[in-house]
Order: C-alpha cells, then sequence, then structure tokens
C-alpha cells in the first residue's frame, strides 16, 4: 500500500566538526513530511542545510540523530544503491568515459536489466528529455543544457520513488534556467513521481514548487505553499528572505477580535485595522511588515494610515520603478508597476517631491519578536 | 620587416619553432642519424669505425654466426635473440608488476585525508634523492648471502633451531625484477594518483545512487577513469626498463644480460660501435613497435604531462 508520505525526517540532526574543531549542527532537529507526488522545494541561503538534508535523504549521509523515512520505512543506515530513490547533482556527475546511451543505461544494468529492455527505457527517457539522436555522445560533446537534461534521465529512467535534484540548473543562463524550470516542472506532473528539489533561488523555488520549505541555520523557518510563504511569512527571517519587506518595530496598542491597532514609534503613528491571527497580547512589542509592492503612492493626503515623506531616490529597472521615501527618517520601498509606456522622465517621481503613502490594513503583516 | 612579420603568422609560427626545431636537430635527429650510419659500418681490428654499407651487424643480431663448434662455416646462434626476447620479457614483467603494487597505493594516497595526501607522496619521491646506483647498490645489500634478509632468515631459523643454509638471491633473474620494480614504482605511483585524484567525488556518489555498490563503482567508473594514469605509468616504465643496463650490472651480475648490457659491453668492452649501434636501434624499433601497439589500444596517458 502506498504511503501517504514519499519522505519523513523525523527530528532529524545532523552534526559536522569545523575544520576549527568545534561541533556544528548542519541540520538541528529538522522535521518535515513530503507528500507523494508533491513538488518539494528546500530553499535557503548556503549553509543553512537543504543540500545536508537532501543528502540525508539519499544516503551520501546519515542523520546524527532522528530517522529519514523513504515510502514509510526507516533508512537507518541504508546505503545509497539500496534507496529507491535518486539524485540529479548540481555538478551533473556525468561519467565522461561512457556516452550518453551507457550512462543512462548503468542504472539499469546495476539493476540487472535485459539488453532489449535496458533499449526500450533508455530510448524512451530520452525522447522525455527530448534528447533522441545523441545516444552515441560522449556527455563532454554536450552543452551544459543537454549535459543537464541527461543528468535529469539517467535519474529517471530508474524510475524512483522520489527524484532528488540539488541546484541542477545553477551552471546554466537565466534563459534556459526559466525554460528548464518549467520543463522540469512538466514533467514532474506527467511522471507524478515525487520531487525533492533544492535550490538558493527564490523564484526558482515559487515557480515549480507546491511547497517550500525556507531554511535557516539548519532549521525550517517555514513550510508551505509559495502563495502562503510571501503572504503570510511565519517571520521576520522569512518575510525579509523571500522578496522584499518594509519593517517598522511597533508596539500593539489595542486588540479585538480579528483586529489590531499598532503604534509605530519611528513614524510616531498608528495603523489601524490589522487582520491578525491569534496569539498576540495588548502591549507586545512587534514588527511589522508590508511589501513593497502593496505600498501605494497617493497624490493627495488620506484619512486613515496616510504618510507624508519625501521621494529620496527613484530606480527604473524595466518591469518596475522602485520609489525610495523618506518618513521620518526612516526609508521605504515601494515598488510600482510602469503599466504605462513613457520615456519622459518627468512623469516619474522626482527626487525631493512630496509624496504621501498609503498602506492598507490587510496589506500589513504583524510577525512576532523572536 | 618587422611589420611584415607581425602580419604574417606563419612566418611567426616558423620563427616560435625554431628554436625547439635546432634542439631536436642537433639532439636527436642527427645523434640517431650518427648511429644508422655506424650501425652500418665495419670494425677494423684496432676497434675504429670502416664507413661501408653492410648489413653484416643486423645479420648478427638476428643469429647468424660464423664463430660455429662443428667446424662449419656459418651456423644459427640464438644468443642475441634470447638477449632481446629477456629484456622484452623482464620489461613486461616489470611493468605488470609496478602496475599491480602502484595501483592500490596510489589509489589509498588518493582516498586519505588531503592534509596527509602531500606527506604520503613525499615519502614515495624521497628515494628518489639518492642516487639510482646506491639505491640498486642498497638491493645489493639486502640480497646478497651474507645479506641483511639471509642474515633475519638464520637468525629466525636460529630460533626454532631450524637448519638454515643461506638463499642464493643475489645474480639471479628475480633479483634483478625486484631491483628494477623498486627503482620505477614512483614513476607508476605518480601517474595514477594524479588520474585518480582527478576524480570527483560525485561521481562515486553518482554510482552509488544508481545501484552500484563499492566494487562495481570500482570496476566501472573508478578504474576505467585512472586508465590514462596506468597508460602514462606503463609508457614511463616499460620504455626505460627495456633500454637499463645497471640494474641487470648490479644485481644479476654476468647471468642475467639484458639489451642494455649488451650495448654497453659493445661500446666498452668489446670496443666495437658499429654492432653496438645496431643493437640500440633494433631496441628502439622493439620499442617503438610496442609502444605503437599499447597506445593505439589504450589511447596515450594524458598524466604523461603531469608526470
Amino acid at each position: 500500500m502506498a504511503n501517504e508520505f514519499a519522505v519523513e525526517l523525523q527530528d532529524v540532526v545532523k552534526k559536522f566538526i569545523t575544520p576549527e574543531g568545534n561541533e556544528l549542527n548542519a541540520v538541528d532537529h529538522v522535521s518535515m513530511q513530503i507528500k507523494n507526488g508533491e513538488f518539494f522545494s528546500m530553499l535557503g541561503s548556503s549553509g543553512c542545510g537543504k543540500t545536508t538534508s537532501l543528502r540525508m535523504i539519499a544516503g551520501f549521509e546519515w542523520p546524527t540523530e532522528g530517522e529519514v523515512y523513504i515510502e514509510g520505512k526507516a533508512m537507518g543506515r541504508t546505503p545509497p544503491f539500496q534507496r529507491k530513490v535518486n539524485t540529479v547533482f548540481q555538478s551533473y556527475a556525468l561519467f565522461q568515459h561512457l556516452t550518453v546511451f551507457q550512462n543512462i543505461a548503468f542504472g539499469l544494468e546495476m539493476e540487472g536489466a535485459q539488453k532489449d529492455e535496458i533499449e526500450k527505457r533508455v530510448k524512451h527517457v530520452l525522447e522525455m528529455v527530448q534528447l533522441t539522436g545523441m545516444e552515441r555522445r560522449k556527455p563532454k560533446q554536450l552543452s551544459g543544457g543537454q549535459q543537464q537534461r541527461i543528468a535529469v534521465a539517467r535519474a529517471l529512467v530508474k524510475v524512483p520513488d522520489v527524484l532528488l535534484l540539488d541546484e541542477p540548473l545553477g551552471a546554466l543562463d537565466l534563459k534556459l534556467r526559466k525554460d528548464m524550470q518549467l520543463e522540469l516542472k512538466a514533467l514532474q506532473q506527467q511522471l507524478g513521481i515525487t520531487f525533492v528539489y533544492v535550490t538558493h533561488d527564490q523564484e526558482e523555488a515559487m515557480t515549480m514548487s507546491d511547497r517550500i520549505a525556507v531554511m535557516s541555520k539548519g532549521k525550517v523557518q517555514q513550510l508551505g505553499a509559495p502563495v502562503e510563504i510571501y503572504e503570510r511569512p511565519a517571520n521576520k527571517f522569512v518575510a525579509d528572505f523571500i522578496g522584499d519587506s518594509n519593517f517598522f518595530e511597533g508596539r500593539i496598542k489595542s486588540l479585538s477580535k480579528e483586529e489590531a491597532v499598532v503604534f509605530i514609534p519611528d513614524l510616531n503613528a498608528e495603523v489601524t485595522g490589522i487582520p491578525v491571527s491569534q496569539g498576540l497580547v495588548n502591549g507586545e512589542e512587534i514588527t511589522v511588515s508590508i511589501r513593497p509592492e502593496k505600498v501605494l503612492i497617493s497624490e493627495k493626503p488620506m484619512n486613515q494610515n496616510t504618510f507624508s515623506g519625501k521621494v529620496t531616490n527613484t530606480v527604473y529597472i524595466g518591469t518596475d520603478t522602485h520609489v525610495y521615501v523618506d518618513l521620518m527618517g526612516k526609508r521605504v520601498k515601494v515598488f510600482e508597476q510602469n503599466r504605462i509606456s513613457r520615456l519622459d522622465p518627468g512623469s516619474f517621481y522626482t527626487v525631493g517631491q512630496d509624496v504621501t503613502l498609503v498602506m492598507m490594513p490587510e496589506n500589513v503583516l504583524v510577525l512576532k519578536k523572536e | 620587416m618587422l611589420k611584415r612579420l607581425r602580419e604574417n603568422k606563419s612566418a611567426q609560427g616558423t620563427l616560435l619553432a625554431t628554436p625547439t626545431m635546432l634542439w631536436m636537430i642537433g639532439l636527436l635527429i642527427i645523434p640517431l642519424l650518427l648511429t644508422l650510419v655506424v650501425s652500418f659500418g665495419q670494425r677494423s681490428p684496432d676497434g675504429d669505425v670502416i664507413y661501408s654499407f653492410s648489413l653484416d651487424n643486423y645479420i648478427r643480431l638476428f643469429g647468424y654466426s660464423t664463430d660455429c663448434d662443428n667446424g662449419q662455416a656459418s651456423c644459427f646462434d640464438p644468443l642475441y635473440l634470447q638477449i632481446l626476447w629477456r629484456s622484452l620479457t623482464l620489461a613486461f614483467n616489470t611493468t605488470v608488476l609496478v602496475i599491480l603494487l602502484a595501483y592500490p597505493l596510489a589509489y589509498f594516497i588518493a582516498r586519505a585525508h588531503p592534509l596527509r595526501r602531500n606527506t604520503f607522496l613525499f615519502m614515495v619521491l624521497i628515494p628518489l634523492w639518492t642516487n639510482f646506483v646506491i639505491r640498486v647498490y642498497a638491493w645489493m645489500m639486502l640480497l646478497r648471502t651474507q645479506g641483511v634478509i639471509n642474515l633475519g632468515l638464520g637468525w629466525l631459523a636460529g630460533l626454532f633451531n631450524i637448519p638454515f643454509t643461506p638463499l642464493e638471491m643475489l645474480y639471479t633473474p628475480g633479483a634483478v625484477l625486484v631491483g628494477m620494480v623498486y627503482e620505477f614504482l614512483p614513476f607508476m605511483i605518480l601517474p595514477i594518483y594524479t588520474s585518480l585524484e582527478k576524480i570527483d567525488n560525485s561521481l562515486y556518489e553518482a554510482a552509488a545512487d544508481l545501484g552500484a555498490n563499492g566494487l562495481k563503482t570500482f570496476a566501472r567508473v573508478t578504474l576505467p577513469l585512472s586508465m590514462p594514469g596506468v597508460v602514462a605509468g606503463t609508457i614511463l616504465v616499460f620504455i626505460p626498463v627495456m633500454g637499463t643496463f645497471i640494474v641487470s650490472d648490479i644485481l644479476g651480475g654476468r647471468q642475467v644480460i639484458l639489451v642494455g648490457n649488451l650495448i654497453q659491453r659493445q661500446f666498452l668492452d668489446a670496443r666495437d660501435p658499429t654492432f653496438g649501434s645496431a643493437a640500440s636501434l633494433i631496441l628502439m624499433i622493439m620499442t617503438l613497435i610496442v609502444t605503437y601497439f599499447y597506445t593505439r589500444k589504450f589511447g596515450f596517458g594524458e598524466e604523461i604531462v603531469v608526470a
């Protein structure tokens, strides 16, 4: 019977000894459940524990504490070659002395598959990654993108329960990377295989994933769908790491069942009507955040939740114009989409111009202090 | 004129290659031609070269003899063919033994902790700081009747009251083989180490990931990827072993005569440079043929450059 979870990490710790001789928890009490058939990403900057977590699922590393389950079975110290998972390596790790065909056939030969069976399956998987006819080439004769597809094909030909991908697109240029993101996602949906994807690129994770685990310092900071992580970050780290945010230190002035009024000393102002979840108390010190694209610039003052400031800088980046506004000594980022084509610089905000910022309460988030 | 040179790419190439060409002509082509010319000459009674065009030296090498027991004018004497064959088989055996000894050691060093690798490599290189001849003499001290090995064995036998006659190890083909293997071991270890060390760790992981256990990973990934090192090492070992005469001279005495010894004696003792030159050229041709077929099968070891 199929298990609900393809992979489960239960309170996993991985300790490393640093060159200085100190003990370091590269993975620090991580628990997560990866559902069958989902595209799951581990996202974080380098050293956050994402790759180590992936390597523990693959079996290249064993947890110091805790347990890794694959399809409900505790893995313990099962070696990689006895696990029904396959890996696409960051460096592709293709065998340079073998042809494309031999590279892909390698895993099938290890299973002891028959020759005609191998030929059939290699042909099929090459069609899947659109590289038919490349069988007799050596990996060195292929472009980076093609090598990447061979690495995917070599892992997929074994029809693993889980495909592990360790920053597989890191070496490709931007345009190719974006194409491959969509292709990988389509492949995953077509095959229904669980993908566990490690990346430091938040846009990549957002584009492809059903769910994302945002990691930092060996811990899972938040686990959820891309929209949850972006719109409802669990803490200041996630709000800061995913996308851009404006932060203000504040205090809860009054609290009703669904709404709060927050006083922000830096602005000497209140933000009213912020929707909040439970767990907050009156008078609590909190952090308020708002995404730059959710701050509106208004020509004339409005009544509530408006703040007067001066434009200090504008940066045109094509899709958007980034406007930096000084609010009582605090710099606020505002992203305005360039919805109209115009070449007249005068139509942008000019430095020194007085503006009014509107922060709609439903766009303002209240984050607990850590 | 300088301006014209700047525009003429092919003239630039020729000019840049000239020093190398001069070197090659002076140090390789001319000596080779001299050897070739001398090998067709004849020896005068007082040991000088009479320049002529005679194939006598080559005919003699391949078994034609005028010094016969039964009073015939000419007969077949395989003496020199035996020497050539002995050199070839010894070089082959040495190379095989060196590969078998060097590979595990190189593998061990390549998989050792990076901080310790340099120490191990250093230990491999230390013997090379001692003179080649002295190292061979050291083996003489070990192998002779009153040598360290026999003394040690005698002491052991004495402990258990076993009668012991010292082993005759020196001046045997075995002694020459041991000496050769010892002398040329580092030249195999280094290129194999270089090619093993270049194998990215992720390839071992990929093999394991695809279902290969340790043994299969070695056979399908490690060994093929380190073959360039083995090939380079083979070239570095086989060719010098074919030509060297010091090891067989010291450890083989008069018992084990190789082409190297033959050539040396023709020039120094027998004072017949014409026959010595012919033997040198035959040695070169033999080595070239073997190397040609070997590299055609396994390719040129890229590591030869590194080593």
